[in-house]
């Protein structure tokens, strides 16, 4: 074997030019998957972020999937029950402390109680209607959008007290109103209060920045004339993709609809998984490309080597000996163009991460090029590509070896 | 003296759709320290004989045996094994490895075979380099050498592994006529002065009529 292998050197090395193309050609082939990998799978992951991060991953309301049992179901067999109206219940979420100690105890995660209505915010004579949310200062910013988002102010100002309230910059703008300015808020009950705005924040959501006033959660009590009553616990999870048990567990205790994220976006989830596919196959597919790219400086290396097969064999060398030098010639290439295409897969996964867009008119901005970091794609690609190198120089060796060396001597010029 | 090689209608025909005889019907002798020229026109078949004894190549019929043992059985690895420790070719082409030294080229049969340790192997190569007057070329590749001193390399690595055969094929076809008395004058002693073997395919006949047996070939007989 090792004199194997010094002849597989001397044949690398004395022929630097073409090593070096080759080596090329097998990096060009790795560097390209793993950036387009990364790109890829980076938009992904980035799409499935973008949705879980600006949702709650389990949302529990005050509603029930199905209708309340009626005492007279149990009594009698056949009931047939018709015009069954919601009951007019305006305590939300029974009992909302024993619920939230009870979460407290076991949700691996963080939650926030809330209050939600319908109202109008008022300015002048300008009116938008808004989804008016009373929030727990202390406990909102663990399960919040929009705390990092504050263009002016920030979230804190609610936790000082008083009747501040947080808008988003559009319905600012729609409004008419600015930082500091006193709004009026109208609930659906006819109830009218003012509040300061004490922050602006752009989430690039334009339902939330356009829709979404909060305010304390007494604040919005007082304004829905529910006092002591929620009718939301938005629960954010350390591992996003547990919600489904989460939310399992929550109802069956509570009582009320909880629903997890994954529940919420079926129908986007089904067409990442068509993503999927097309991602898969994509990479696959260049992934492919460069396997052929590599099968074909390799091959072409190992046919210009048949002579010396011959010459080889002649002196008295097995086959064996033939198939194990190209393989080891293959591979060889295969790993020093893997190793060369890491280092430039690296490099454009990293200038592509410092591309910069400015996308503001969709309402959806985008600062950076999504890029995931994963190893997996580096294993991956150099697996391929030793794979490819090492089919490349075993078939035409294999080929060659078998081939009776006077019909290469007595064709030799 | 022993024999070396025996051949018992030895004949080789290609399978083409037009079948092709080679060599047909050969039965012949060699002894040791024998100078054997086989010679004849082009397309006799005198240099497919040659590789049916330097088991290059398989008969289709009769039997060949060398060193007294019957070559037909001998599977792909053992003709492998045999063709490095008791045979040496010279081919009209040098068929050096064009990426190696003259040095290294004389030594990759003897680090095939193992028997010698590197150092030795090392001293060996540079002797028989030496020996062939070309102890100033250790180190120069294939290309830095000029055609009569590739041939002299390519006889020093036939003998690397001191086989008692030596076969060449036109051994000189390819050179001017000074480096083919040089090359002739090589073959020749190592007859008579290292006591090897050689059978060289030639059509030069009065290269040929210097040796000491001639084995004339016509249309891939004996004549």
């Amino acid at each position: 074997m090792p004199l194997i292998f010094d002849i597989a050197v001397t044949h690398i090395a004395g022929r630097g030019r073409q090593t070096l193309v080759a080596v090329i050609g097998v990096a060009v082939g790795v560097g390209f998957s793993i950036a387009m990998a990364a790109l890829m799978q980076g938009g992904q992951d980035d799409f499935v972020r973008q949705l879980v991060d600006t949702m709650p991953h389990v949302d529990i309301t005050d509603e029930q999937r199905t209708a309340r049992h009626q005492p007279a179901e149990n009594a009698f067999e056949t009931v047939a029950i018709s015009g069954l109206r919601p009951r007019d219940d305006r305590r939300g979420i029974i009992n909302p402390t024993a619920a939230t100690s009870w979460l407290e105890g076991w949700i691996p995660g963080r939650f926030a109680a809330s209050l939600k209505t319908q109202g109008v915010v008022r300015y002048s004579s300008r009116e938008v209607s808004a989804a008016i949310i009373g929030v727990d200062p202390q406990h909102e910013p663990g399960v919040s959008p929009v705390v990092g988002n504050f263009v002016k102010g920030s979230f804190s100002a609610l936790a000082a007290g008083g009747n501040n309230v947080l808008i988003g910059d559009t319905m600012a703008n729609r409004l008419g109103a600015g930082f500091g300015d006193t709004i009026t808020a109208v609930s659906s009950q006819g109830l009218t209060r003012n509040f300061k705005i004490a922050g602006l924040f752009h989430t690039g959501t334009t339902a939330r920045d356009e829709g979404e006033a909060y305010v304390l959660l007494k604040n919005a009590q007082i304004l829905s004339a529910r006092p002591n009553a929620i009718n939301e616990i938005r629960i954010k999870l350390d591992d996003p993709n547990r919600a489904p048990a989460v939310a399992h567990r929550a109802e069956a205790e509570l009582g009320y609809k909880a629903v997890a994220w994954q529940e919420a976006n079926e129908s986007i989830l089904e067409a990442l998984v068509v993503r999927n596919v097309i991602m898969y196959t994509v990479v696959g597919a260049i992934m492919l490309v460069a396997g052929f790219g590599i099968y074909n400086i390799v091959s072409t290396i190992t046919h210009e080597k048949a002579r010396d097969i011959a010459i080889m064999k002649s002196l008295g060398f097995p086959e064996a000996d033939m198939r194990q030098l190209f393989l080891l010639e293959g591979v060889a290439i295969g790993a020093a163009g893997s190793a060369l295409g890491w280092l430039l897969g690296f490099s454009m996964v990293y200038a592509l991460s410092l591309v910069r867009f400015e996308i503001a008119a969709t309402g959806q901005e985008m600062t950076r090029l999504p890029i995931a970091w994963s190893l997996i794609h580096y294993i991956v690609a150099s697996a391929f590509a030793l794979g490819s190198a090492a089919v490349a120089g075993y078939l035409p060796a294999r080929r060659a070896a078998r081939l009776n060396p006077v019909d290469i001597i007595r064709g030799a010029t | 003296m022993s024999v070396l090689i025996e051949t018992e209608k030895l004949t080789r025909v290609l399978p083409e759709t037009v079948p092709v005889t080679l060599v047909k019907d050969i039965t012949l002798t060699i002894d040791e320290k024998e100078f054997v020229a086989v010679t004849g026109p082009s397309g006799s078949g005198k240099s497919s004989l040659l590789y049916l004894l330097g088991l290059l190549d398989r008969p289709t019929s009769g039997t060949l045996r060398i060193g007294g043992r019957d070559a037909a059985p001998m599977n792909e690895r053992e003709r492998a094994q045999t063709r490095l420790s008791t045979l040496g070719f010279v081919f009209q082409f040098h068929f050096l490895l064009p990426e190696f030294t003259a040095r290294e080229n004389v030594e990759i049969p003897m680090r095939k075979l193992g028997r010698l340790a590197r150092p030795e192997m090392r001293e060996r190569a540079g002797e028989l380099l030496s020996s062939l007057g070309l102890g100033e070329h250790l180190d120069k590749r294939p290309d830095q050498l000029s055609g009569g001193q590739r041939q002299r390399v390519a006889v020093a690595r036939s003998l690397a592994n001191d086989p008692p055969l030596i076969l060449a094929d036109e051994p000189t076809g390819n050179l001017d006529s000074k480096s083919s008395e040089q090359v002739f004058t090589i073959l020749k002693s190592l007859v008579h002065e290292r006591g090897k073997t050689v059978v060289a395919v030639t059509h030069d006949l009065d290269m040929a009529a210097r040796m000491d047996r001639r084995i004339h070939i016509v249309d891939g007989k004996i004549e």
